[in-house]
């Protein structure tokens, strides 16, 4: 999938815009992502997952084409959390399958994540 | 930032919350589709969503230390674009703000 695509979709389902500020909207979305992360803040988007920026000292490291030992400086790097709805929509399961009794939906199928969702799934990793 | 900050940002474009609000989702929502599918994302200047398939594998309660089994599974796995990857890493002056969750 691309950003077109990702436009031809917001275009499709709602209403009201116009092919290009459909498209200007889908890129104010990723430019707003973005300004906000370059800003050294984090971005929490529920139901889909946490962009979590995370500070690495420096430290040794190789070069794993030749082995040679190199410096790594130290830097912020960008990982993405996905939230547990979206790893849930990756892994439906039968519900059979399930013994445990725990609170494992079926196929939710992106739901429409409300507010409710966020504190409702905070199983603990198993 | 969370997702009712940037649908605040979005509105402040001249469209109702509302809308935005239904932008905002969309976009995600179309996003999680695509992953759903097992189609990989990709954005130029942000980054690439791919499916990365695990294997099963016997794993333990790390409080309990009982053993479990997990079953195989797909994970969306983000890779960092390069212009998004430098932008983070000058960001390095500024304190991450937020707290960690």
């Amino acid at each position: 999938m691309t950003k077109a695509e990702i436009v031809q979709a917001l275009y499709s389902r709602v209403g009201g815009f116009s092919k290009k500020e459909t498209a200007d909207l889908v890129d104010h979305v990723f430019d707003m992502l973005k300004q906000t992360l370059a800003r050294g803040e984090k971005i929490k988007i529920s139901g889909f997952g946490n962009f979590v920026l995370r500070d690495k000292r420096q430290r040794p490291g190789r070069n794993p084409q030749t082995g040679d030992a190199i410096h790594i400086s130290e830097r912020r790097v960008l990982t993405f959390k996905p939230s547990q709805v979206l790893k849930s929509v990756l892994n439906p399961r039968v519900p059979s399958l399930n013994p445990t009794g725990q609170t494992n939906p079926t196929r939710p199928s992106m739901p429409r994540p409300m507010a409710s969702v966020s504190n409702a799934t905070s199983v603990s990793k198993s | 930032m969370t997702k009712s900050e940037l649908i605040d940002a979005i509105a402040a474009r001249g469209l109702t919350k509302a809308r935005a609000e239904m932008v905002v989702n969309c976009v995600f929502d179309s996003m999680g589709e695509a992953l759903e599918r097992g189609d990989g994302i990709e954005i130029r200047g942000f980054g690439s969503f791919t499916v990365r398939p695990y294997k099963p594998y016997a794993g333990r309660n790390p409080r309990t230390g009982v053993p479990v089994s997990v079953p195989a599974k797909r994970l969306p796995f983000f890779k960092v674009g390069k212009e998004l990857k430098e932008l983070v890493n000058s960001s390095r002056n500024h304190a991450i703000t937020g707290g960690d969750d």
